[in-house]
């Protein structure tokens, strides 16, 4: 009696085995190692291998190892320093095509990774770094479908020849005035032909015509805006040289960024809420600056100011923007000695400088540097937000030849500046502006701290309640310690296979499991106590204890186990971290805390005569 | 060893009217603080900014704050925690201010007042909007937990019993908040989790008397209703405090050595492992008598029928 079958055992053993496998990685430590991965054309291979080996070499710094998987170079040291000044010898000689980025890789054996063990991820808090909520500005993307749609209509009602008065951004739409009302019913009967996204609405004025924009079109501009932004984020974060980042989309309007390790959040947070991008436009030389001041401007003409306040009169066609820009850098410019970006253009962009350019031999261009603002200012008591634009011309020059692909711009205030420039043309422009609304940072000591202190009261937690547990139920009780060091491996081993998130309160999930886990095994031996009183033998009384408290035990855990997942489904954050080491420790202390002990009862009592139970 | 000895017999219900009018006065009074003094909310809830700071050596709190009200800000609130050199600074939303930048300004003016650069520990900005979101979800959870409880256990057990299972769980939630507010403890998002965790721990302590219950009504055919549950009670009462306490140990050691991160998480779980140990006892099975809980109620179905007569 009391024994299982081989088979059981053997799952049993297997289940533990595997867990100890996964749980395994955790148990060795990191190493402090460099990342280098390829931004754009560059590949990362053999030869590139070889080159950092002799640029190290040179430096005299000897890597632990060095290895190329998932496309990217992976080079361990012994120590941070090394680290560091290997990734600053590494950083000079690649230069702008490759990332380097300063990572702690986990140092698995070969044989580990081979079975895909890896050890948990680590949250932010437990390892330092920043995370950002952004959230990307709507009402700035409807701003610019407006925008879009008011010169399409216009293209469109201008080559099919109908005449219109004005077109304008209406709330939310477009309005299009006339002067007949024979033109009203052409532009309607064009309109209505070749922009479907356009939905009229009524108007009573007879010379009018309203649309607003189909659900549909706005709903793909806004994923447009969201997708394009995380994309740019993307691209940004690399050139910041973030080993592991994370990037992904949070609901329908924002965007999650994790860089764990980055110390310098306002640089951070700069470059990756930036919208700056440039625009290039002749100067108009004829126009009245002064009257234009005054608010006379020229009606193919748009008043700027010069960084100095200068007013200036550019022309509203725009040569170019920053769409076109493939690389950029920045540099000294040799003659005027100041920071200067050089840039380069892809083919359509090149074809559109050199028309521009060459009709216009002489003429002074200007360079607009733009930036979209979103602040929340407080009104009332009430947070709104606020976008606002600056656009400023940071350099006019006179076109003295035709310019091509390549060419260089100045009259930026500083290298800082120039470098951020320089990045953000690299990386791209924002579709729509975007604005943090929540950071958390920790800083790496705190990190060290969580993690010490998370780590300490596991095992303190472990040891009180295994020994109070041996206290009350001797042998019993061992067996109940025993299975929940097996708890521990299997949680250990569950988050390590799931990748899934480990934070602190996630640590404090896991000693309260520790804590009600070995409930099972007292309402078990409180049963198997009750049950040798009635006057049951020692082996009915196993057989009818582990029976009797299951069915308890299976209501006590689904009732825990609902409010587990209502926290995962709808808590965030901190709640959400608890509630995924609660939930697999509930699961996996129903296998240990039955089964395994059961097996383990079964093992030292099972299949002989016993005159008491030590329990 | 045995904790408990197994023929204790105590009467609990007979204080059970008692009990339960102390709960309610008790509640009343956490109504009545949560109205007047509301709860401190942290960061999480009510947005702004929160910087920790380790400075090399100790720090003057008054030069921490001259510096930041140079830079504006003044209705800046400032700290010592743990020692006299690690500063807490506490900056609510401001007005006309990018927010997300705020707390780079606050180092700078920080860097610039003569003394060396503190290593920034901590940088938490939570934007009004987030707050707003982050209690309804919580709150959500809350009630979604509590309803999915609710049905299992009506499911499961009969519908007096699922009543007064959420009624001591109401009870645990409400008495939790109510010392937080009374003593006006921090209330932020761990918090939330910790108060999430005590419906999960109460829930379960309930789950198993009401086992209990059950399974005592089926034997003892004879036995009035107020008996029987008394019974149960003591039957189940050594599990009760012996899962309380490896509970209780586990979150004692949190509170001792998690960390001040989860000083709160730990401290309302000490909190809810008591008076979740009561409230199963006291408030859901004696709500459940009171509403009238009789051995009709927990028949055997038909399959079970063998079991329930061994």
């Amino acid at each position: 009696m009391n024994q299982f079958a081989w088979w059981k055992n053997l799952l049993i053993a297997l289940a533990c085995v595997i867990g100890v496998l996964y749980a395994l990685p955790n148990l060795y430590g990191e190493d402090p190692a460099v990342q280098i991965s390829a931004t754009r054309s560059a590949n990362v291979d053999t030869a590139l291998l070889g080159r950092v080996q002799t640029e190290l070499d040179n430096a005299g710094l000897k890597p632990k190892a060095a290895e190329l998987a998932n496309g990217r170079l992976l080079v361990r040291f012994t120590d941070t320093d090394e680290q560091l000044k290997a990734a600053d010898r590494v950083g000079q000689l690649l230069g702008n095509d490759y990332v380097v980025a300063l990572n702690l890789a986990p140092s698995t054996p070969a044989w580990l990774r081979s079975l895909d063990a890896a050890p948990m991820f680590l949250g932010l808090d437990l390892r330092g770094g920043v995370h950002f909520l952004m959230e990307v500005d709507m009402k700035a993307v409807i701003h610019q479908l407006e925008e879009r749609y008011a010169e399409d209509v216009r293209t469109l009602l201008r080559s099919e020849k109908v005449r219109y008065a004005a077109v304008g951004r209406s709330n939310g739409g477009i309005k299009v005035k006339f002067r007949e009302a024979a033109d009203k019913t052409a532009a309607e009967a064009v309109i209505r032909d070749k922009l479907q996204a356009l939905v009229p609405v009524a108007d009573d004025d007879p010379l009018e015509l309203s649309f607003t924009f189909s659900e549909r079109e706005i709903n793909e501009k806004k994923q447009f805006a969201l997708a394009q932004n995380i994309t740019t984020l993307r691209n940004r974060v690399n050139e910041l040289g973030v080993a592991e980042p994370v990037i992904q989309q949070q609901g329908d309007s924002r965007i999650v960024v994790q860089l764990p390790g980055v110390q310098d959040t306002a640089r951070a947070k700069e470059i990756l809420g930036a919208t700056a991008t440039l625009e290039f436009r002749l100067v108009d030389e004829t126009g009245n600056v002064a009257a234009a001041a005054q608010g006379q401007v020229p009606v193919n003409d748009k008043l700027y100011h010069e960084r100095n306040g200068r007013p200036i009169l550019l022309e509203r066609r725009v040569i170019l923007t920053g769409d076109y820009i493939t690389d950029a850098s920045s540099g000294i410019d040799q003659q005027s000695g100041g920071s200067a970006v050089y840039i380069n253009l892809d083919g359509k962009g090149a074809n559109r400088m050199e028309d521009a350019t060459k009709d216009a031999i002489g003429k002074l261009m200007a360079v607009v540097y733009i930036e979209n603002k979103t602040e929340t200012k407080m009104v009332d008591g009430q947070a709104q937000k606020v976008s606002s634009t600056v656009e400023e011309v940071i350099n006019v020059a006179r076109i003295r030849d035709r310019l091509g692909a390549r060419f260089q711009i100045t009259g930026l205030d500083n290298p800082q500046e120039a470098r951020n420039l320089a990045l953000l043309l690299r990386a791209g422009a924002l579709a729509a502006p975007i604005q943090i609304v929540e950071e958390r940072t920790v800083g790496p000591s705190a990190g060290k701290e969580n993690i010490e202190q998370g780590f300490n009261s596991s095992i303190v937690g472990f040891i009180v309640v295994a020994l109070f547990m041996i206290i009350s139920y001797r042998v019993c009780g061992a067996i109940s310690a025993i299975a929940l060091a097996v708890n521990v491996v299997l949680i250990v081993a569950a988050l390590s296979l799931l990748q899934a998130t480990l934070t602190l309160p996630g640590i404090a999930g896991i000693v309260l499991t520790m804590g009600m886990a070995v409930d099972a095994n007292v309402l078990i031996y409180e049963r198997l106590r009750e049950e040798l009183r009635l006057g049951l033998s020692p082996q009915a009384a196993i057989q009818a204890g582990f029976s009797r408290a299951f069915a308890t035990i299976l209501d006590a855990n689904v009732t825990h186990l609902i409010s587990g997942i209502a926290m995962f489904a709808l808590g965030s954050g901190p709640v959400k971290g608890f509630a995924v080491t609660l939930i697999i420790g509930i699961l996996t202390s129903m296998f240990t805390a039955v089964t395994v002990s059961r097996a383990l009862v079964n093992f030292i009592y099972g299949g002989r005569k016993v005159e008491r139970i030590s329990v | 060893m045995q904790l408990i000895p197994h023929k204790l017999n105590l009467h609990f219900l007979r204080y059970g009217k008692i009990c339960i009018g102390l709960s309610i006065a008790i509640l009343i009074g956490c109504v009545v603080s949560l109205a007047m003094r509301g709860l401190n909310y942290g960061l999480d809830f009510t947005g702004g900014t929160v910087i920790e700071l380790r400075y090399a050596q100790a720090v003057e709190i008054p030069q921490v704050r001259e510096a930041l009200a140079k830079a504006g800000f003044a209705d800046a609130q400032t700290q010592y925690i743990g020692s006299a050199s690690e500063v807490l600074i506490r900056v609510p939303p401001h007005a006309g201010e990018n927010s997300a930048g705020l707390s780079n300004k606050v180092l700078e003016a920080l860097s610039a007042n003569g003394t060396a650069r503190p290593e920034v520990r901590k940088v938490e900005f939570v934007g009004p909007q987030v707050g707003d979101e982050l209690v309804q979800s919580g709150s959500l959870a809350m009630v979604f937990a509590t309803v999915g409880i609710l049905i299992y256990i009506a499911m499961r057990f009969e519908w007096r019993l699922a009543v007064g299972a959420i009624a001591a769980t109401v009870h645990d939630v409400v008495f939790c908040i109510g010392v937080f507010s009374v003593f006006q403890i921090e209330f932020d998002l761990t918090s939330l989790a910790a108060l999430l965790a005590v419906i999960g721990y109460s829930v379960n302590d309930t789950v198993v008397i009401f086992d209990r219950i059950r399974e005592d009504f089926r034997k003892l055919r004879k036995t009035p209703a107020e008996e029987v549950i008394n019974t149960a009670i003591n039957d189940t009462l050594a599990r009760t405090i012996m899962t309380s306490m490896t509970t209780l140990l586990a979150v004692v050691v949190l509170y001792v050595w998690g960390g001040g991160a989860i000083h709160n998480f730990a401290l309302i779980m000490i909190i809810g492992v008591l008076i979740g140990t009561y409230s199963s006892i006291y408030i859901a099975s004696a709500s459940a008598l009171y509403l009238g809980l009789s051995r009709e109620d927990l028949l055997p179905k038909a399959k079970e029928e063998l079991d329930a007569m061994p």
